[in-house]
């Protein structure tokens, strides 16, 4: 039984759920900008835009801290049940997931000076479209979840494989290229790092998905077959999918 | 003033119902009650319409339901407790291990020992701590000496978890009692009787916190000797000491479900709407 969004009696339950799903919203919508910037400081080489980036990871922090507290409190305080449970729930975990999201804008914004020199993106240069692509996942799951869409919520986590299709290809086309280019191994795996962090970000966005799904239908989200990922192997455990 | 209409067999399978909200029983271990179909009037006025409920052995059982839902009225059909409004009338069926219990040979005041209950206002006999417990087994004769009745005593004022604060005091009077022992002394009065069913109306609503904690701690060790079957206005309370829950609404059984289902996941937007607090 999904959360229609119709009021309860008690209206101050509805201020509550209301002022974190505002909080939400915004806390998405900042990471998504982080993205955004810290790719722009990544083409453009622009200092200044990166250190704003790192600078402004701190108010997604904060977020997340205010969100938790409000959540941790509206559970103790209106003993939530059923889809407003689920909601509070889904609430409480996105908040952490989307502040991982700006975590990892943060850490491109960080490679920005260190990969400056080259002025070009080189055998990256399907970055820029990855990102576009893994932003708009961040931005769609949060739709998903000011909605209560949980067919949106599916359709993100299914077109979380075009993130790891192009993940798959630039890490191809960087280990030629380190192949080929020696001396500049240091700064292409910048480059291959900041791709598996887009790559992350799309998970992410999906771990989000699958909290508004849970929370719309009160059920775990389908299982999508993601298929076998050449660089499995060469990648660092990491905690998640 | 009774009437049965119904005469499905108890020995067809208990999950089939020709209700609109399935009963559940499959894999619910022993069924102890049976309800299929049961209407309840008041005069003209229809208080339950067409309930079919299984209860089973293992399982609390809470209802709950807004103010005149019907949930009172239909566990008090549980053990023909609406024989004594005159103008309610019953029918349908309903079975206690496979037997009618509103079948004419039925004897109302056994039916009644089987099928215990405490109510919403603890009230005690103005008698004696022991003669409350005494009571029902003398009656029933379930004693043929002063230690076999010493033995029921001490052992439901165990089980009921008052023996140790009134063992010492067992011939002060039972309203003298704080409201939650005078409650627990209303548990030990109906397990006394060695019922098969204790029905709880509202048992905690005139108690405090930590009575109330107590009287749920109790159900949830009663669980499994005795069917146990609850009515709550308070769904934490429905949420912590049951695992099956019915919501009633307007006379009819909305839904029926495992309780943990039914506060996180209901099926029914009645429901919902009802334990989240969006209710009219």
């Amino acid at each position: 039984m999904a959360n229609t969004g119709t009021e309860h009696t008690v209206k101050a339950f509805d201020t509550d759920i209301n002022e974190l799903r505002g909080m939400v919203a915004e806390i998405g919508g900042r990471s998504e900008q982080a993205i955004a910037k810290a790719m722009r400081a990544l083409e453009k080489h622009d200092l200044e835009l990166a250190a704003e980036v790192v600078a402004e990871d701190k108010l997604i922090d904060e977020l997340e801290k205010r969100i938790d507290e409000l959540t941790f409190q509206t559970i103790a305080l209106r003993a939530p049940m059923a889809d407003d449970l689920r909601e509070l729930i889904a609430t409480f975990k996105i908040s952490g997931v989307v502040e991982r999201i700006g975590d990892y804008a943060k850490n491109i914004a960080k490679r920005v000076p260190v990969i400056a020199s080259t002025h070009k993106l080189g055998p990256a240069s399907l970055l820029p479209s990855m990102s576009n692509i893994a932003s708009q996942l961040v931005r769609d799951s949060l739709e998903a979840f000011a909605r209560r869409d949980a067919d949106l919520a599916l359709e993100v986590s299914e077109r979380d494989q075009i993130v790891d299709d192009f993940y798959t290809s630039i890490f191809r086309s960087v280990i030629t290229y380190m192949i080929e280019n020696p001396k500049d191994i240091g700064e292409a795996a910048h480059l291959l790092f900041i791709a598996k962090n887009l790559e992350r970000i799309g998970d992410h966005a999906t771990n989000v998905a699958e909290m508004v799904y849970f929370a719309a239908k009160g059920e775990p989200m389908p299982e999508r077959d993601r298929g076998e990922n050449p660089t499995d192997l060469l990648e660092e455990p990491t905690t998640g999918r | 003033m009774m009437e049965l209409i119904d005469s499905t067999s108890s020995s067809e399978s208990p999950t089939m119902t020709e209700s609109s909200v399935p009963a559940i029983s499959a894999g619910d271990g022993p069924l102890k009650m049976t309800t299929r179909n049961v209407d309840v009037f008041y005069g003209d006025k229809q208080a339950i319409n067409d309930v079919s409920i299984d209860v089973t052995m293992d399982n609390v059982t809470a209802f709950i339901g807004p103010s005149g839902c019907g949930k009172s009225t239909f566990l008090r059909c549980l053990n023909r407790m609406n024989d004594t409004i005159p103008i309610a009338k019953v029918t349908g069926e309903i079975t206690l291990e496979g037997e009618d219990i509103y079948a004419p040979k039925m004897d109302v005041v056994q039916l009644r020992a089987r099928v215990g209950m405490v109510f919403q206002k603890p009230n005690p006999f103005p008698k004696s701590i022991y003669d409350n417990i005494a009571y029902g087994p003398r009656i029933h004769g379930l004693a043929s000496t002063k230690e076999d009745l010493d033995n029921i005593v001490e052992t439901s004022l165990q089980r009921a978890g008052l023996w140790r604060e009134v063992q010492d005091r067992l011939q002060d009077s039972g309203t003298a009692l704080s409201g939650g022992q005078q409650q627990r002394l209303c548990i030990a009065r109906a397990i006394a009787v060695d019922p098969e069913v204790i029905l709880m109306d509202e048992p905690c609503s005139a108690l405090d916190p930590i009575a109330t904690a107590k009287i749920e701690e109790l159900i949830h060790e009663l669980r499994g000797k005795y069917a146990i079957v609850i009515v709550t206005h308070n769904m934490q309370q429905a949420a912590r000491v049951s695992q099956r829950t019915a919501f009633f609404h307007l006379g009819t059984l909305v839904e029926y479900g495992v309780t943990s289902d039914i506060f996180t996941n209901p099926t029914q937007e009645k429901t919902r709407d009802y334990i989240t607090g969006r209710y009219g």
